[in-house]
């Protein structure tokens, strides 16, 4: 099962290393990772997509927890969170397609950030599964380069 | 000692540091990197420096002072070739949990990342190998950095961690602060085991008929020996060790099951097989002690005590997880124990029926020399109390089966990492540390020559460690598994023909050195090398080729799949 994993670290040099060598040492998937500092420059924040059965995720987060540099590890995928994605991808662009790329821009809510005689350049925001079901639907069109932030997460503020 | 708020240079800092941490010893070896630490060194007197042949040795005698003592073991070493050369010695810390700190030199700060002279990312190398490690970057973070360094290797599950010190961070300057109180926000180890699953862990034990302790190294690095006793004896609970376990609960006692696993006693393993309740107290439920886990305990309700909660369902699902240091485990269940238990005396009579089906047995004869022979007869002649260090292989495994531990800190081995090569540093690292009990290293003739170059830091500091040598002219270990797994074929373990005159070597070095072929003249030999106290003593024992070590649980295999003896006798020699 997918699981998307919140981790506090220390904002040092090397931590990002150490985890995503963790990781790899012991063999665990790592589906994406991502990581930018905080609202306090002493911390960043990490998001991790990781899968694996419980025993192993449970693995997982022990050995996170088990480095030095990460200050708090949360398993954010049974509780209210929300998970976004950037896609920014260039297409193909003619004369016979360019009316439904429009559309379909339209569809996904995507934002046009370039613009050529033959190619444009879109982004599109949204959590991991619209961000692949976006690049389906488009492969037709002719993607020419596509790349993706993998996903952030955070808590779902209390109410 | 200067006192804090005095102007230092990194140098100086790094020995007050170190003056601050009750470091007696460091074990090191100079350098470019390192020369103002060196010239710092020259003065200073209450530290003592013990200067090594090769780094790795180094490694290997500071772990083996640690295991020996409890203390950090500390490393000295310069930037490059030196700092990589303790890579191997750091990952068996790592391995075991031994506390020690790591030391390395390196270039100028200005010069990371050029590929300067004697460069090496050592930080980048050993961060899969350390518990932590760090790179300092300015005199003013070296203190507290030291002071860190230090507390993550010795507290929770202990550890080597590494502390790179580059070059202009040695010679700056800074106001010295010694920090009194140490915050790392990413470590807080669980030290006090949950009241609620100690308590349950209570219950259980008082109700088991045929409940068996499983215990690990974690026992001894928490000092839990005598709560052990106590609550096994108290409670009737037969005790199986681990190989770094053995000596956690006394060898000669009745409750004594020796060690279990791969080359554990066959009563100990059957006990396994056949208990409803396994209490395992710091170890780790390694592949070379569980052998193929579907078929592990599988009668028994295991309850599982460990300072390092990732050992928790890493390797095998346990029913009740008490995360926690192993001592305050042991005694807060003594507290909770209630008055009444189960009877085991028709559990130990099962295991006494097992025992005496297969004892560990050896033949002796006139002429020739046994390995078992001479370990079983050191063993006698220390009665049991020297800190025995080992190397890899036959002789380790012989070791622990017929070296009778009744002290805790009494076996001092590469258990994780296996490394040929350190018996003979870890025994003169124990020999600095423990000086009111002999230290008895028993090697073999494949891994003596790994680090040999350490018996000149033993005969020119006089440590008065017993070198004992099994020469069985064999890399005899691996000789063992050809002859079981791969049809006999004796592919580059036969050191006959190339192996050196190890007497004259010993001699070479400058120590007395002392040859045995027969079990009177072995025993001869051992009372003569226990007597010398003039430093090193080395006795070489020509023992016998081909020798086995039984009982053996193939890898991967089943307490069912255990071999007794030899398959095809007639390849004795
Ligand atoms: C550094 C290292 N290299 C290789 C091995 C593999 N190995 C394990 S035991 C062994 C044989 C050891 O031979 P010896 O030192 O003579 O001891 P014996 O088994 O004969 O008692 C070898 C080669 C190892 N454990 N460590
Ligand atoms: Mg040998």
């Amino acid at each position: 099962m997918k699981h998307i994993i919140s981790v506090l670290v220390e904002n040092k040099f090397g931590t990002l290393n150490r985890v995503a060598a963790m990781f790899s040492a012991r063999g665990f998937n790592l589906e994406s990772i991502s990581i930018g500092e905080t609202e306090d420059p002493e911390f960043s924040r990490m998001t991790i997509v990781t899968r694996g059965d419980d025993q192993i995720v449970s693995q997982v987060l022990k050995q996170l927890n088990r480095l030095i540099d990460t200050i708090k590890v949360t398993d954010l995928t049974k509780q209210p969170h929300v998970e976004r994605e950037l896609l920014l991808m260039t297409l193909k662009l003619s004369k016979t397609t360019q009316h439904e790329i429009f559309e379909l821009i339209n569809v996904f809510k995507g934002k046009v950030v370039d613009i050529k005689q033959k190619s444009i350049t879109i982004e599109v925001i949204g959590s991991p599964d619209k961000i692949n079901t976006t690049i389906d639907i488009f492969r037709s069109y002719g993607i020419r380069e596509l790349a993706r932030s993998g996903a952030v997460a955070i808590h779902r503020g209390e109410s | 000692m200067p006192a804090s708020g005095q102007k230092l240079n990194g140098s100086e800092i790094f020995f007050e540091c170190l003056r601050r941490e009750n470091v007696e010893y460091i074990f090191g070896y100079p350098g470019g990197a390192l020369l103002k630490v060196y010239e710092t060194l020259y003065d200073v007197k209450d530290i003592k420096h013990i200067l090594v042949r090769h780094e790795q040795g180094a490694t290997h005698m500071a772990e083996g002072y640690a295991r020996a003592t409890g203390r950090p073991g500390v490393v000295l070493v310069t930037s490059g070739p030196g700092a990589t050369n303790t890579v191997t010695g750091i990952t068996n810390a790592y391995m075991d949990s031994s506390p020690m700190v790591v030391f390395t030199g390196q270039v100028p700060s200005t010069l990371i990342g050029n590929d300067a002279f004697q460069e090496a990312d050592i930080v980048g190398i050993t961060r899969p190998i350390t518990k932590h490690n760090f790179l300092v970057k300015d005199v003013r973070e070296l203190a507290s950095t030291i002071r860190k360094a230090f507390y993550l290797a010795t507290n929770g599950r202990p550890g080597p961690v590494l502390v790179d010190m580059p070059k202009d961070v040695l010679n700056a300057t800074c106001t010295f602060e010694w920090p009194e109180t140490v915050e790392i926000r990413g470590f807080k180890p669980t030290v006090k085991c949950h009241q609620n699953q100690v308590e349950k862990a209570a219950q259980k034990i008082a109700k088991a008929k045929k409940p068996l302790f499983y215990i690990g190294g974690g026992v001894i690095s928490a000092n839990a020996s005598e709560e052990l006793r106590e609550l096994a004896t108290q409670q009737n609970i037969p005790v199986t060790m681990t190989l770094q376990g053995l000596g956690a609960f006394p060898g000669d006692h009745p409750l004594s099951m020796g060690m279990l696993g791969m080359h554990g006693t066959f009563w100990a393993n059957q006990a396994v097989n056949s208990c409803d309740l396994l209490i395992a107290v710091g170890a780790r439920f390694d592949d070379r002690v569980t052998g193929k886990t579907d078929t592990f305990a599988t009668q028994a309700y295991i309850i599982h005590n460990d300072i390092d909660p990732t050992n928790v369902d890493k390797n095998i699902k346990v029913d009740l997880p008490v995360v926690g240091d192993a001592k305050h485990f042991l005694q807060t269940l003594l507290e909770a124990m209630p008055k009444q238990h189960e009877d085991r005396t028709p559990w130990l009579a099962e295991i006494r029926k097992w025992q005496e089906q297969c004892p560990l047995a050896y033949t002796n004869e006139e002429d020739s020399l046994k390995t078992e022979y001479v370990i079983d007869e050191v063993s006698r002649q220390t009665s049991g109390d020297a800190v025995v260090t080992t190397d890899v292989g036959q002789h380790q495994m012989w070791t622990s089966q017929y070296y009778r531990f009744r002290k805790p800190r009494s076996i001092i081995t590469s258990g994780g990492l296996g490394t040929m090569g350190y018996g003979l540093p870890a025994a003169i690292g124990a020999a600095f540390g423990v000086t009111d009990r002999p230290v008895v290293l028993f090697c073999g003739d494949g891994g003596f020559m790994m680090n040999v170059q350490e018996l000149v830091t033993a005969v020119h500091y006089k440590v008065p460690v017993k070198i004992f040598l099994i020469n069985n002219s064999f890399l005899g270990m691996v000789r063992q598994w050809q002859e079981l797994f791969h049809q006999e074929k004796y592919s580059f373990t036969d050191l006959g023909d190339s192996n050196p005159d190890f007497v004259k070597v010993a001699e070479a070095f400058g120590c007395k050195a002392l040859r045995a072929e027969n079990p009177a003249e072995a025993k001869k030999a051992i009372t003569e090398a226990l007597a010398w106290n003039e430093g090193p003593v080395f006795v070489e024992f020509k023992v016998v080729k081909k020798d086995m070590v039984f009982p053996m649980v193939p890898a991967g295999g089943s307490i069912s799949d255990m071999l007794l003896e030899r398959l095809n006798p007639k390849t004795m020699v």
